[in-house]
Formats: C-alpha cells, sequence, structure tokens
C-alpha cells in the first residue's frame, strides 16, 4: 500500500510537471507557453512570431516555445490553436485568414473562437517578379497578363488565403478575369519566393518583407505595394494606384491570440506585455532590420478591426469567385 | 575567400569563451539527444533565451553544437534500443540494432558517431568553399525537382526493406496513406479525420515513430519471442570506444566520401533535404554493395554511408539559410533569428560586408563536429552500461520515454495514443515478417511528395510532360523511371531467356 501511495504520489508529480493539472493555484506563468504559427517556418508570419515569443520570454522568464502547425492553408495551425485549453499555456498567431474561412466553407477558425489578445504586425502585400523578368513595372506585368491569358502562374500562399485574394482582387479591379493568371497553391510564402527564384513561376503576392533576401541577393523585384500611402520601410515602391491606377489595399494583419475563453489574469498579463513589446526601441529596430512593420494594437481595437476585416474581405471573395 | 579572412575568423572561434560554450552546448546536446523522443529543435528553442547574453559567434555556435551533438546522440538509443532519434535516423536503425544483437553495440555506436562527425567535418568544408554557389544551384529547384527527388526517396525503401519487396511496397503504401490524414493543403478540405479534430493536423510521424520502433520492440520483449541484446564483456575503463571504426573506413572509405557528398547536397535543397539525405545513402549504399545480401543483418557499410550523409546534410542545410535568408527547418529559421538579433542580417550582403564574422560562424560547424569525437568517445562508454541494466528496469524507463517524448512534440495527450496505436500495428506487422521503416518514409515523404505533385500539376496546367519540361527535372525523373523499369525489363529477360519448364 505505502508502494501503492507512492507510486500514485509519483506519477502526480509527473502528471503536473507535463502540466495539465496544477496551474490553478500559481501565477501565470509557471511553465513554458506553447505559441503556434500556422504558417511554415522562414515566412513573416513565422519570423515575427519568433521575434515577439523571444520578447515574451525575456519579460515572462518562461521558455515560449513556437511550434509551426502549417497546412490546409493556415487552418490547422488556427484550429488548433482555438481547440487547445484555455489555460493559458497554448497561444498562436493568428493572421487574417481567420476572416476568411467560414466564407470558404471551412469551420472552426473563424474570429469568434479566438481570445484576440492584440495586433503587433500590418504590412501591406506586394506583387514580386523575378529580377529578370521581361516586365519591370506593374503596369507592363499587367499587360503580359492580359497578352497570354493562363501562360503566367502567381503563388504566395494556399488557394483562398489572402495573398491570393489580394492578387485575384487586383486584378478583378483591373476588369481583368483572375483565372488570367492561374494561382499556385502553396505552403506559405518562404516556398513560393523559392519556386520563383527557380523559375517555375512567374509571380509571387507576398510582402516585401518575405520578398526582402532574395530582392538583395538580386534575384527578385517588388513592383508594387497593395496599400494606400507608400510604406515608410520601402519608400521606393510604389503603391497600387500609382502604377495602376486603381485602389486595392487588403491589409492583413499578425497578432496574438488563444482559444476562446482565456483567464483574464493571461489576457491582461500578455496585452500589457505586448503593449510594452511593441514600444521597446530594441524590438523595433529588430522588426525593421527584416523589414517588418511594428502596427500594435489593443485587444479591443484589434477585434474591431479583425471583424471589419471580415465584412470587406468576404465581398471581396465573392467578387472573385472564392466564397461559397 | 582570402587566406587572411580565413586567419581571422579562426582567431575569433579559438577564444575560450566559444570553446566553452560549445563544450557545454555539446554535452546538452548529448543528453536531450539520447532521450528518446526529446528533439534537436526542442534543444534548440530551449537555448534561446540563452543566446540573448552572448556574443554572434558563441551563440550561433551553440545552436549548431546542440544540435549537431543532439542528432548525432540520437544514434545511441537507436543502436542500443532501436529507437530512432530523428526521421533521418529511422533509415538506419535497424542496421545498427542488428549490430548491436551481434554483440556489437559499441561498433555499432562508434560508427554512428564518428561517420557522423567525419560527415558533419565534410559538410563544414563544403559550406567554407562553395556556400554561394551551392545556395544558387538549390535555388534552381522548384516543385518539379522536389517531387522526383521525394519520389526517388521513396524507391529507396524497395532498397532498404527486406528482401520481400512487395511487402515492403506494402508497409510503404500504408505510411503513404497515413501521410494523407488531416486537412489537404491545397483545399483545406478534411480527410479521414472521421471528425476528430487532433487528427486535422495529420498524424504526427515522432509519435509514430516511436511507438512503431520502440513501443513495438517493449511488445516484443513482453511476449514469448523476447530476443535482447547481448550484454557486453566487461572492459576495462581504459578501452577504445572506437575499436573497429577505423578497418571500416578502410574497407568502405567510398561510402564515406558517397555518403558526404549526397548529404551537402541533399541537404542545401531547403524544407526536404535533410530528412531525405540519409534514406537515399542508405538505399544507395546497398545498389552499389558487392555484397548487397548483408544489409539488414548488422553490416557497417550501409551504416557509414546513411550517418556521414546525414551530419554533411546538418552543415549544408545552413546553405541557404545563411546566403538567402530562406531556412530550410524549424532550427535554421531559430538560428536566423538569432543571427537577426546580433545584427548579422544573413544574405548575399553579409559575405561582402562580413566575410571574418561568416566565415567564424562556418567554423564552428567543423569545431561541434569535432567535438563530437571526444564526447561521443565517453558517451559511449555510459551507454555500454545501458546494456548490463536489467530488463526489469529498463522496460518500464522506456515506456516513460516513450510517452514523454509522444507528448512532448506538440504538448497534446492525442500524441501518445497515436504512439500506442502506433506501437500495436507494428507489432504485428512484424509478427508477419513486414518492415517498419518504409511506412516511416512514406510518413515522413508523402506531404512533400503530394504537395510538390499538386503544386507542379497547378504550374503545368494539368499536363504530366510538364514534369520533364526543365533539364534538371527531365534528368531526374529519367533517372527514377529507370530504377522502376530496369529491374522488370531485367527479370522479364532472364524469364524469357529461360526455357520454361
Amino acid at each position: 500500500m505505502k508502494a501503492f501511495k507512492a507510486a500514485l504520489a509519483a506519477s502526480a508529480i509527473f502528471v503536473g510537471t507535463l502540466g495539465s493539472v496544477g496551474h490553478a493555484f500559481a501565477e501565470w506563468p509557471e511553465r513554458a507557453v506553447t505559441v503556434i504559427v500556422p504558417w511554415s517556418a522562414g515566412g513573416g508570419t513565422d519570423a515575427t512570431a519568433r521575434a515577439v515569443a523571444q520578447e515574451l520570454e525575456e519579460r515572462f522568464g518562461q521558455p515560449f516555445n513556437v511550434v509551426n502547425r502549417t497546412g490546409g492553408g493556415g487552418l490547422v495551425g488556427h484550429i488548433t490553436i482555438a481547440n487547445s485549453g484555455p489555460d493559458g499555456y497554448t497561444l498562436g498567431v493568428i493572421t487574417i485568414e481567420t476572416t476568411m474561412f467560414e466564407a470558404q466553407g471551412l469551420p472552426g477558425a473563424s474570429p469568434e473562437a479566438f481570445t484576440l489578445l492584440g495586433r503587433f504586425n500590418a504590412d501591406a502585400i506586394g506583387i514580386n517578379v523575378r529580377a529578370d523578368a521581361p516586365y519591370g513595372t506593374a503596369k507592363e506585368l499587367v499587360e503580359a497578363v492580359k497578352a497570354n491569358p493562363g501562360q503566367l502562374k502567381a503563388s504566395g500562399a494556399n488557394r483562398g488565403g489572402l495573398s491570393h485574394l489580394a492578387w485575384a482582387g487586383l486584378l478583378n479591379r483591373l476588369e481583368i478575369d483572375p483565372q488570367a493568371a492561374p494561382w499556385v497553391a502553396s505552403d506559405g510564402s518562404a516556398p513560393a519566393m523559392q519556386q520563383l527564384a527557380a523559375n517555375a513561376i512567374e509571380v509571387v503576392s507576398t510582402s516585401p518583407a518575405e520578398a526582402q533576401s532574395l530582392v538583395d541577393a538580386g534575384e527578385a523585384k517588388t513592383l508594387l505595394l497593395m496599400a494606400d500611402e507608400r510604406s515608410a520601410l520601402y519608400p521606393d515602391i510604389p503603391t497600387v494606384s500609382e502604377a495602376l491606377g486603381v485602389a486595392w489595399s487588403p491589409l492583413p494583419f499578425r497578432g496574438l491570440a488563444g482559444p476562446a475563453g482565456l483567464p483574464e489574469e493571461v489576457v491582461t498579463k500578455v496585452s500589457a506585455a505586448l503593449a510594452e513589446i511593441t514600444k521597446d526601441e530594441e524590438f523595433i529596430a529588430l522588426m525593421k532590420s527584416r523589414g517588418f512593420s511594428v502596427a500594435y494594437q489593443d485587444a479591443e481595437t484589434f477585434t474591431k478591426t479583425v471583424m471589419r476585416s471580415r465584412d470587406d474581405l468576404v465581398s471581396a471573395m465573392q467578387a472573385v469567385g472564392l466564397a461559397k | 575567400m582570402t587566406f587572411d579572412v580565413l586567419i581571422s575568423a579562426l582567431w575569433v572561434v579559438l577564444q575560450p569563451q566559444v570553446l566553452i560554450v560549445v563544450l557545454l552546448a555539446s554535452v546538452y546536446g548529448l543528453f536531450i539527444g539520447a532521450i528518446p523522443g526529446l528533439s534537436a529543435t526542442m534543444a534548440t528553442a530551449l537555448l534561446i533565451p540563452l543566446t540573448f547574453y552572448m556574443d554572434p559567434v558563441p551563440a550561433i555556435a551553440a545552436i549548431v553544437a546542440t544540435t549537431a551533438m543532439a542528432i548525432t546522440a540520437g544514434d545511441i538509443p537507436g543502436a542500443l534500443l532501436r529507437i530512432p532519434g530523428t526521421p533521418a535516423s529511422a533509415a538506419y536503425v535497424e542496421e545498427a540494432y542488428a549490430l548491436n544483437m551481434k554483440g556489437k553495440a559499441q561498433l555499432a555506436m562508434g560508427l554512428g558517431i564518428v561517420f557522423s562527425a567525419a560527415g558533419g567535418l565534410f559538410g563544414a568544408l563544403v559550406l567554407l568553399v562553395s556556400a554561394p554557389l551551392l545556395a544558387r544551384a538549390s535555388l534552381n529547384f522548384s516543385s518539379f525537382e522536389f517531387f522526383w527527388l521525394a519520389l526517388l526517396g521513396l524507391l529507396t525503401s524497395a532498397l532498404v526493406s527486406t528482401n520481400a519487396p512487395a511487402r515492403g511496397l506494402f508497409s510503404l503504401c500504408l505510411g503513404l496513406l497515413i501521410s494523407t490524414v488531416g486537412l489537404d493543403v491545397t483545399s483545406g478540405q478534411p480527410r479521414f479525420t472521421f471528425g476528430v479534430i487532433d487528427l486535422y493536423g495529420g498524424v504526427s510521424f515522432i509519435p509514430t515513430m516511436i511507438g512503431m520502433f520502440a513501443f513495438a520492440e517493449l511488445l516484443r520483449g513482453l511476449s514469448s519471442a523476447a530476443s535482447v541484446p547481448p550484454v557486453p564483456a566487461k572492459e576495462s575503463v581504459f578501452s577504445n570506444s572506437f575499436a573497429g571504426v577505423w578497418g571500416a573506413f578502410r574497407r568502405y572509405p567510398w561510402s564515406f566520401l558517397r555518403g558526404s557528398t549526397l548529404g551537402s547536397s541533399i541537404g542545401a535543397l531547403p524544407g526536404v533535404g535533410g530528412d531525405l539525405a540519409a534514406w537515399i545513402a542508405y538505399g544507395m549504399s546497398r545498389r552499389f554493395s558487392k555484397t548487397p545480401e548483408k544489409f539488414g543483418t548488422g553490416h557497417e557499410e550501409g551504416l557509414i554511408e546513411a550517418s556521414s550523409s546525414n551530419n554533411a546534410g546538418l552543415s549544408s542545410a545552413w546553405v541557404p539559410a545563411l546566403v538567402f535568408g530562406i531556412p530550410g527547418d524549424a532550427v535554421t529559421a531559430i538560428a536566423i533569428g538569432v543571427l537577426f538579433m546580433k545584427g548579422l542580417n544573413p544574405g548575399p550582403k553579409l559575405f561582402v560586408e562580413n566575410p571574418t564574422m561568416l566565415t567564424a560562424v562556418i567554423l564552428t560547424f567543423a569545431l561541434a563536429n569535432l567535438f563530437l569525437i571526444p564526447i561521443g568517445f565517453l558517451a559511449i562508454k555510459g551507454a555500454r552500461y545501458v546494456l548490463a541494466v536489467p530488463r526489469g528496469l529498463i522496460v518500464p524507463t522506456i515506456l516513460v520515454f516513450c510517452v514523454v517524448g509522444s507528448f512532448a512534440i506538440n504538448n497534446t495527450v492525442f500524441d501518445i495514443a497515436i504512439m500506442l496505436v502506433a506501437g500495436l500495428v507494428a507489432y504485428l506487422m512484424e509478427a508477419n515478417r513486414f518492415p517498419i521503416a518504409p511506412v516511416i518514409l512514406g510518413l515522413v515523404l508523402g506531404p512533400v511528395l503530394e504537395r510538390n505533385f499538386i503544386m507542379s500539376m497547378q504550374i503545368a496546367d494539368g499536363n504530366l510532360l510538364g514534369f520533364f519540361s526543365r533539364p534538371v527535372a527531365a534528368g531526374l525523373g529519367i533517372l527514377v523511371c529507370a530504377i522502376i523499369v530496369i529491374p522488370i525489363l531485367r527479370s522479364l529477360a532472364t524469364r524469357l531467356r529461360r526455357p520454361l519448364s
């Protein structure tokens, strides 16, 4: 009996350290926190998430482990965050795709499934082509698309993701059938840039930051930015209205979130930490060096942004035939 | 790179701080790597807070040394207990375990460590001499080439698996089938998930691997057919852990060279390189061997080739990361973050603006792999005692490791269930002489194959000839087709020549 009790105690300690029980009494976080990133390692969401996780780690003194759960155009990762236990030990980075899943007939990862903690980044999407491409401006690219319907292939993320919507929506604004430059589904911007450099596709629709290292290497160039005004980080890239005379600025976001029903303590602590992190000189400099903006919104404003994006995007998706 | 740069980089690396960091990181990597289920990625992630307080070179050196040691140390439980540390080491875990069953555990571990270190040094040399060149070459690989490479990797399973190709093929297809579980990459629709949310992300392979190798082995140990590796004879403390390794190298020098070259070239391909290299190396080794019938019975040749390619690939995985800022896996993604934080922004500019620092970073690869040898030497000494531990103690310990390892990958209890089910399935399969390694291969390469197939089909507008429309893809495609067709033709020819009886 004594041995049994000892074994019981030992297993209780074992289970406790693994962490499904016993956190209720102590202050959060008393052990490692998992940060789920729904996109592949090396993309912009991954890079910014790792930067934020490092800062959180410094502030809370516990590891914030970034785990990439890719697949299904971010749906796997988003669903994993939404379905994890709301104990504060699984958080995640959500992206604008959360507002688009439901319209595509994919339930389980809509904004209501999350506790939104705050936005830290919002970078407009750019149009990138190979450096040696025959088209030097966005206008020439559009002419090439018109002249050879179906020939030029574009990629940047999954089918139905924001990168896709940005590209198809741009063509739609220009009154070109989106099928004139078909979309190739990929796991994220990193594999798409690889495809571009390997001369397998012609256009990558992704933020300039994610194209930056290949642009620096002289392998790619960014033709335009889908924003209303020029970016402070990339003052040389023309906006869509300057380059093509149409307005189209689907602004993505990257924000911290947890499953719905996160404890108040976690929400307050993480939101406060995120506000602090996004004011931190070092963090801003690090993000800037990689070409990412720092665009903080607190939980409340972030929630409004998310809901407004959903309304805007769903109508845009219907226009290009991406919504069910 | 000039000689001056090399000298000044050496000066940066051969500082006591760097050497101590590499030593400590290696020991840390050894412990993480030797515990089944705890991965190199996890070891690296836990290291990040410490790198905040370090200079750039020791920070990167710590990451490199930890991963190199953790991945190499994964071969120790592989050889002793048949628990592979990484998907790559699953390629040769059966070979190492077979050597152990012959009473040559020390040789199996010695080969693993020495050739990992040698392969890693080779990879570091390649990185030093030709990083920009190799990176440019790797940028030419598109989904068409990745598709063929993944198929080539799958074909090796026919060579890896036993002498019954049909059974090997069955196992492979089972692995591929399991890999389709989860949300479809292209359309986001759930497949074979039966409404279970935990399956949306697919069946994770680390728990499956632990279950299929380690837990199945425990089940076999409990059954009447149990066979236990022999306990090695007591030797003096001064004995040579690496006895027999030099002899093996003299017998199979080409295996080492082929494995390292293959590892360094395939390893540089972002995303797929690392896992593929060891499988293809092992398959190639068997294909070119003078004694292919010895494979699978505890033969040194395949072990040498696969473990050298494993660590050579580890070094060259940094090529696209350093030159273009494209990380191939989670470890390099973490490392790129650290480089940025230290102001060493990876990219072609780094090669021009700060060649000394860059060379110093690459030299730490060589250093980390050199440290593998003495630390591995001592580790083998300690590890041999594992076999002397009574069965009654070691079985529950392994079970605990299986459970913790499966849990720790994604922090879900569901993965423990996956591990247990995978173990039961593997036990039944092996009882009926179906090989296990091809299942893991199918599981790892299935998504790579599918994703690149779909991408290529979308690019080629559904035209299958698109797979031959690019020069490298065409070359790889013809090679793959030849590997499939030639054996069939050959067996047809022998059958025609022989009169029907």
